[in-house]
């Protein structure tokens, strides 16, 4: 059996107990874990959903930039953490499962474990509206 | 595979006569697989180490789990490392920053010490681990960084069907809100699942714990309840604190009589106990 890597795991009991949304992610950006607090933006239980892989949830979110238009993968914060191993900034509207607006701000930074091995991304979510 | 218990106390030996039965020797354990053997930790307990054993090798693998006094602590009175015929290869966990000579040489060096560990006349091999895989005696030993402050890693060391884990300072349910998160999202869960024999943190009493979360260790019910998820079949109780008498741990494990999970044997770790796993 193999178990996930203590820096994951501790990842996730540091997100379970902090008050901002928090989504981890494995390197290849599969969802690994989100907290309470994300569960409202992604409108879904951790729960109910467990582990999601990349296709399924980055389907979940529109991110839309200041007029609407639909940002491509390459503008989000966690996909530019993912593809470069560094961290990331942004802001961006998404539309939430039941049709409303919020305007986000959004932080990733990498999972570096001990030994500089790459092993995933956190993303740190702020509603701005 | 053959596992003897040279040192079972943590963080300071313990010698006194309340102490004499578990024993006050710091953290050590010799496996032995045919003629050849290699150390885990190098406590105290290390210094119980047989001269006729010594005697038959002039290579000694000593693998740390992390590099805590109380598991350091003899190392530097190991007599092989004195003699330039002897090859010594230590192994222990990669840090992000500093090598493992550089933590080594922090203990090894005055005015913690009177030699330098670079002055030591052995033939010295440093192996850093992480999540690493590797042969050592016959036995295959797999290691993963768990939970305990500074890089530390446990040991899962299998003989053919035969599985012994030892992850001796842990403390797995840091931050841990639920029991329920599924195995392996518990830290060091790889190494100890359906091990045979698991050596396992068990500092504290269920009492004593919450004044000491974050330090690394486990409660007693912590470490049962641990070991009763990776559904192990015999948990050695170890790292006893210096302040519990053999009394005390006589009373403590028999408070725990009848709420063990089905199918786990459980007792303390013994200063002198052999268990063989074939």
């Amino acid at each position: 059996m193999k178990a996930y890597d203590i820096e994951l795991i501790l990842s996730r009991q540091l997100a379970e107990c902090l008050s901002i949304p928090v989504f981890i992610t494995d390197t290849e950006g599969n969802l690994l874990f989100y907290n309470e607090q994300a569960e409202e933006i992604l409108g879904k239980r951790y729960e109910e959903t467990g582990e999601m892989p990349v296709e399924e949830w980055s389907t979940i979110f529109k991110p839309l930039d200041d007029k609407g238009n639909l940002l491509s993968p390459e503008d989000l914060p966690l996909v530019q953490t993912l593809n470069n191993c560094l961290p990331a900034h942004g802001s961006f509207w998404i539309k939430s499962l039941v049709g409303e607006n919020h305007k986000i701000s959004v932080t990733s930074f990498p999972i570096m474990g001990r030994g500089n091995r790459f092993l995933g991304a956190t993303a740190i979510f702020w509603k701005i509206k | 595979m053959k596992i003897r218990i040279l040192g079972t106390r943590g963080s300071l030996p313990s010698t006194n006569p309340e102490t004499f039965r578990y024993g006050g020797n710091t953290a050590c354990i010799e496996v032995s697989n045919d003629d050849q053997f290699f150390i885990i930790d190098a406590g105290t307990g290390v210094l119980k180490l047989s001269p006729e054993l010594i005697s038959k090798q002039n290579r000694f693998d000593i693998l740390l789990t992390h590099l805590h006094i109380d598991h350091i602590q003899g190392l530097g009175f190991f007599k092989p490392l004195f003699d330039p015929r002897n090859e010594i290869h230590i192994w222990g966990p990669s840090s992000s920053s500093r090598t493992l000579q550089n933590r080594l040489n922090r203990y090894l060096s005055p005015p913690l010490f009177p030699v330098h560990f670079r002055s030591l006349p052995c033939q010295k091999e440093l192996h850093e681990i992480s999540r690493s895989s590797f042969e050592l005696c016959g036995l295959q030993v797999e290691t993963a960084y768990v939970s305990h402050p500074g890089p530390t890693v446990g040991y899962r060391i299998t003989d053919g069907d035969f599985v012994f884990t030892y992850i001796p300072d842990h403390e797995p349910f840091l931050g841990n809100r639920g029991w329920n998160y599924g195995k392996k999202w518990i830290s060091g869960m790889g190494l100890a699942y359906k091990a045979d024999l698991i050596i396992h943190d068990s500092q504290y009493t269920l009492e004593e714990y919450p004044d000491k979360i974050g330090w690394g260790h486990s409660s007693i019910e912590q470490a049962i309840r641990y070991a009763g998820i990776a559904e192990a079949k015999k948990l050695l109780l170890f790292h006893h604190d210096p302040n519990h008498t053999d009394s005390q741990l006589d009373y403590i494990l028999r408070s725990y009589s009848g709420f063990t999970p089905e199918g786990l044997e459980i007792e303390h770790a013994v200063e002198g106990s052999v268990y063989n796993l074939r």
